[in-house]
């Protein structure tokens, strides 16, 4: 399945990429987390959470359909 | 009760006073209200390891901050007894001492709008994928983070 990846603030920052497609077997959010660190180590050095098609999930969540996966940083509004 | 569909919280650059009084006078025919309360949040020129911030640079998840605040918005309307509720975040370049959040909540009576513009305030910072890039008078800059 495709998954779409988008990055926010600091994290489009590290990774010089906004948004990007991945091909992937089910897997848990978790096990995509490990995935994306590996291609940008850098991602270890910060928090950040997840939301799948908007909404926040856990990292046991299990992503079995194409869907939008949001990598969001620390949250600064106002 | 009022009840309405997600739209677009967003505005381009600062939140200008002009438009902040428009906001207040557009409210001068609905006459059941006998309280606004708002809530201005401003850039403040914060001084950190002797460099001074002058603006931020806001960029939010919009589609997802659009839910959230729509979210929040319910929620406050099913806590509290408001007549009317608006709420206005800045997107992009907003220099220090301007306007970057608006919040408008308006009620028949005045204890409600203590109580309902704080909790939108705080939930806004909570839970709403807003991101600012403090940027100094050096152009370098770092990451805000709502404590």
């Amino acid at each position: 399945m495709q998954l779409t990846i988008k990055y926010f603030g600091m994290l489009a920052e590290t990774t010089k990429v906004s948004e990007e497609k991945l091909h992937t077997d089910t897997c848990t959010v978790a096990q995509l987390v490990e995935k994306l660190k590996q291609q940008y180590p850098k991602l270890n050095d910060t928090d950040f959470k997840i939301a799948i098609d908007q909404q926040l999930v856990g990292l046991n969540h299990n992503i079995s359909t194409e869907a939008e996966v949001a990598l969001l940083p620390p949250f600064a509004g106002g | 009760m009022e009840k309405k569909k997600p739209k677009n919280v967003f505005r381009q650059g600062a939140i200008s006073s002009q438009f902040i009084g428009d906001s207040i006078a557009k409210h001068q025919t609905k006459t059941s209200i006998g309280a606004h309360n708002i809530f201005l949040g401003q850039v403040r020129a914060d001084e950190i390891d002797g460099k001074t911030i002058t603006a931020i640079d806001y960029t939010a998840y919009e589609e997802m901050a659009n839910l959230k605040f729509h979210e929040i918005r319910e929620a406050t309307f099913e806590k509290y007894d408001l007549t009317c509720m608006h709420i206005y975040h800045s997107l992009g370049k907003v220099s220090a001492g301007e306007i970057c959040l608006f919040v408008f909540v308006s009620s028949p009576r005045r204890k409600v709008v203590f109580e309902a513009l704080e909790y939108v305030v705080e939930a806004i910072k909570a839970d709403v994928p807003v991101f600012g890039k403090e940027i100094f008078e050096d152009q370098t800059h770092q990451w805000k983070q709502n404590s």
